[in-house]
């Protein structure tokens, strides 16, 4: 899949490769320790940047919802 | 207001494997909207991931919806997911960024074990579709709440259909995606061809 920057299309290729083999192979058999993080840092580099030359608001990307007081609730009956 | 729903997807598939599945969701044959795809952040904390996605998507209005925001404009979901492999879960939250004030949808999907059969795994999904578009809000959340049913039987079929790619290859050729697909075109096919045939019958049919 493409990334939102087209110079950082390599770079996640890669990463997402190194990171899919090693969920599949090592993590979901109890290895937490992670050899990716280097792949991920420069493709981090290049996407962040990136989306500030898009104008993206990148503060509210990257607001947390998931497990806050902001995730929404089912209706009580 | 805010229209809530709730809908369960079964996959046949272990736990295991739909994890690994939902990293490579993207692209599948119902994904066409979806552009681009990114993880902006990621960490991992004893057995438990903890990832933030960015999507970009086209975003289709309906026509009486492009007069207010314009046409074709592209809109951010930001997906974030939890996978504990302890716990076999993976929770995902997701939400649009932008257009927000003409519709905000969120949904919530917690992927574990069948309790019908330990080898397959169901999605519990509950969303959430809100518009606070001044006059036109409630038609536009129940405009909204339509289309999310259709759209999330679609996302299910389209990650059913990368499933079926990763782990049971040999029968991606009769996968219901490409099935119901080549129904449709064998419609089509046969619908053009009637018209052709109709065609040179009609001059004679009209009144001269």
């Amino acid at each position: 899949m493409d990334s939102v920057g087209k110079e950082c299309q390599d770079l996640k290729r890669k990463y997402d490769e190194c990171f899919n083999k090693w969920f599949a192979e090592k993590f979901l058999k109890g290895v937490t320790e992670d050899p990716c993080t280097k792949l991920f840092n420069v493709y981090q580099e290049c996407v962040k940047k990136a989306i500030k030359e898009k104008n993206l608001n990148l503060d509210a990307i990257e607001e947390q919802v998931l497990g806050t007081s902001k995730e929404k609730q089912p209706p009580s009956k | 207001m805010v229209k809530f729903i709730a809908t369960t997807s079964l996959f046949k598939y272990t736990w295991e494997q739909v994890a690994i599945g939902l990293w490579q969701r993207y692209p599948n044959p119902n994904s066409k909207h979806v552009l681009t795809e990114d993880v902006l952040s990621r960490s991992i904390e004893g057995s438990r991931i903890i990832s933030l996605r960015m999507l970009t998507k086209t975003n289709k209005i309906p026509k009486w919806g492009e007069r207010i925001v314009g046409r074709d404009k592209n809109v951010l979901i930001v997906e974030e997911s939890v996978v504990d492999a302890n716990e076999k879960t993976v929770t995902t939250y997701t939400r649009n960024i932008g257009l927000q004030k003409f519709m905000s949808i969120e949904e919530k999907c917690v992927y574990r074990v069948s309790s019908e059969n330990p080898s397959w795994t169901t999605c519990e999904r509950t969303a959430w579709v809100s518009s606070s578009f001044y006059g036109v809000g409630r038609g536009l959340e129940a405009f909204g709440a339509k289309r999310f049913h259709s759209n999330a039987h679609k996302a299910t079929q389209g990650f059913d259909y990368v499933l079926t790619s990763l782990f049971k290859a040999d029968h991606l050729k009769d996968h219901p995606l490409l099935v119901s697909s080549k129904i449709k075109d064998t419609a089509r096919k046969a619908a053009e061809m009637a018209k052709s045939k109709a065609a040179p019958l009609l001059p004679r049919t009209s009144p001269s």
